[in-house]
């Protein structure tokens, strides 16, 4: 072994002039699954990538990335590649130029360069111009930047971004494959659902603050806990023989129940029971969105459509 | 799906190395000369330059005697210097801003964290490039004004007459110092109009301003960097108390001192 393949993250605390981006962050990115890092805009997730990328420098705590400071790397490009947005990329320069000139302070040769490109799905527009490309190109280019110089960890802030439907495909199955051959895999999204679908350890940010380090099967989990809909003729007699403690029936006239505190399950055998007939019977899961609006509620620093 | 990279912990050599200066300076190098702006930058200077040291020569013939000696002639040919600082000084400017304005900077910081070596590669290839372009240009400025000049009935003029290879060298010279405090200039202030309009206010607007100010603090005017690096190559619009190259000596002091700054700025501030 070469030492741990972590991202250590310790009390960060990073301030732009008063205002606190992130607020004694504690957490660890482990190697061999890919880890989300989950948080409504402005919760602080850019901040945090930017200081593991050594960009920025905490206010204060420490940053550790395969057991030393990023900054002070003999071989940079081997320890982390980052994608930190889809425009750090100069323009003028063709996309294979963008490749070279990060590839050469590391001696990565040409061969090294046409692989990234290859795998990222650019050989058509290596030459083209940078300032051409569209936002997925863009992502594509970053994220093959990223992948240079073979790191031991990957840090990537927001890859779907602007990805068609292909694009995000390629990259879900990229980064599994990363993660399975043992790197350390961390990305950004604000987008839950995404997030299930790639990730398999979460982090979870608010307002610059932790709020759940968890796995996204029990968060996923946690947000089955719905309300059940039931579609039934005689929904007055149903709603008396599910009266129970702790179970709430809303019966809006339409014929379709808004049952909570009982399962799906419970609600079939007592109908069954009491000989009422059931057209319908719908478990609503709260959605992952919802479960993460949930979570990150109180931290959400402007909600939507909220005056001041 | 097949196996994207080699596993991280094989005990096959690992595809990045360790940053190196040399290598660093090797990656500043392509970008530079990729991008089209230096080019246009480079050919822009090299026409200015040539093309008003041939318009200079077509005035009235220079006869060369004691009170009018060779390297005057040579330096009123070379005015051109005067929108070559211009161009060159964008060129300078435009190594960094062009990437903190693009966002690449990020990504040129993100690999070589330590940052410093970044500014001395870019130093370097700037230096690299101005140099022998201004340098070769400078002597095609001075053998095409000369012979237009001695075709036209003025002194034939020779390089090796008193003065006369200092002032072309130091055209170059002084070229290459301007293009390297715009870069300078670039990295401190990172935004590109800012950084241009610094260059121009310090070696365009500052000489102005101060020849209008009382005689007392007129008195500064020969430290100016335009004024004082001009010595070198006789900028035939200020007076030179300052010797040739005691007037470059102030002018590098200038770029020395930027430099500093921009160093320092570059290592604690966050990209």
């Amino acid at each position: 072994m070469r030492g741990r393949i972590v991202i250590e993250i310790d009390g960060l605390t990073k301030r732009y002039g008063d205002k606190t981006a992130v607020d004694g962050l504690s957490f660890v990115v482990e190697p061999g699954v890919v880890t989300g890092f989950l948080g409504p805009n402005g919760a602080g997730k850019s901040t945090t990538m930017r200081v593991i990328a050594g960009l920025d420098r905490p206010t204060s705590g420490t940053v550790r990335v395969n057991g030393k400071r990023y900054p002070g790397c003999a071989a940079p490009m081997s320890e982390l590649g980052i994608l930190l947005d889809a425009k750090s990329v100069h323009p003028g320069l063709s996309a294979r130029n963008n490749l070279l000139a990060l590839a050469r302070t590391a001696g990565i040769g040409r061969r090294r360069v046409d692989e990234v490109i290859e795998l990222a799905g650019l050989a058509e527009v290596a030459g083209s111009r940078a300032g051409g490309f569209s936002l997925g190109m863009g992502q594509r280019l970053g994220v093959a930047a990223a992948l240079l110089g073979q790191p031991r960890t990957v840090v990537l802030d927001e890859p779907v971004n602007g990805l068609d439907p292909d694009g995000v495909r390629w990259i879900r199955l990229l980064l599994r494959s990363l993660a399975e051959e043992g790197r350390t895999v961390f990305l950004s999204s604000h987008l839950m659902s995404e997030m299930a679908q790639t990730a398999t350890r979460l982090v979870i940010l608010g307002r610059g603050k932790l709020v759940a380090e968890t796995s996204v099967e029990d968060f996923v989990g946690h947000a089955a806990d719905g309300d059940v809909l039931v579609r039934t003729p005689e929904a007055v007699a149903l709603s008396r023989v599910l009266a129970a403690p702790g179970v709430t029936v809303t019966d809006d006239g339409s014929g379709v129940l808004r049952v909570s505190g009982v399962t799906a399950e419970q609600i079939g055998a007592t109908a069954w029971r009491a000989h009422l007939p059931v057209y319908e019977l719908t478990p609503e899961r709260a959605s992952l969105e919802e479960a993460f609006m949930q979570v990150t509620q109180d931290s959400v620093e402007y909600h939507a459509g909220a005056t001041r | 799906m097949t196996a994207v990279l080699a596993p991280p912990e094989t005990q096959a050599p690992a595809v990045a190395g360790r940053v190196t200066q040399a290598r660093v300076i090797w990656s500043e190098w392509t970008k530079l000369s990729a991008l089209r702006s230096t080019w246009y930058c480079a050919l822009t200077a090299v026409i200015v330059l040539v093309g008003v040291g041939a318009l200079a020569a077509g005035g009235k013939p220079y006869v060369v005697s004691a009170g009018n000696p060779a390297e005057t002639a040579v330096s009123v040919s070379l005015y051109g210097v005067l929108l070559a600082q211009l161009v060159l000084g964008v060129l300078g400017v435009l190594v960094f801003s062009g990437e903190y304005g693009t966002g690449m900077i990020r990504a040129t910081l993100a690999v070589v964290p330590s940052r410093l070596p970044v500014l001395w590669a870019k130093l370097l290839v700037l230096a690299g490039l101005v140099l022998p372009v201004t340098l070769v240009a400078a002597l095609a400025e001075f053998f095409v004004a000369t012979a237009i000049q001695s075709a036209r009935g003025g002194s034939a003029i020779s390089l090796t007459d008193p003065g006369v290879l200092r002032t072309v060298i130091g055209a170059s010279l002084y070229l290459t110092v301007t293009a390297v405090i715009g870069l300078a200039l670039g990295a401190l202030l990172r935004r590109t109009a800012v950084a241009v309009s610094a260059f121009a206010g310090m070696f365009l607007v500052a000489p102005l301003i101060v020849a209008q100010l009382p005689h007392s603090v007129a008195r500064i005017a020969p430290y100016l960097p335009s004024s004082a690096g001009g010595a070198l190559w006789g900028q035939p619009l200020a007076t030179h108390p300052l010797g040739p190259w005691a007037g470059f000596a102030v002018l590098c002091g200038y770029a020395v001192v930027l430099i500093g700054l921009a160093a320092w700025r570059l290592r604690r501030r966050d990209a």
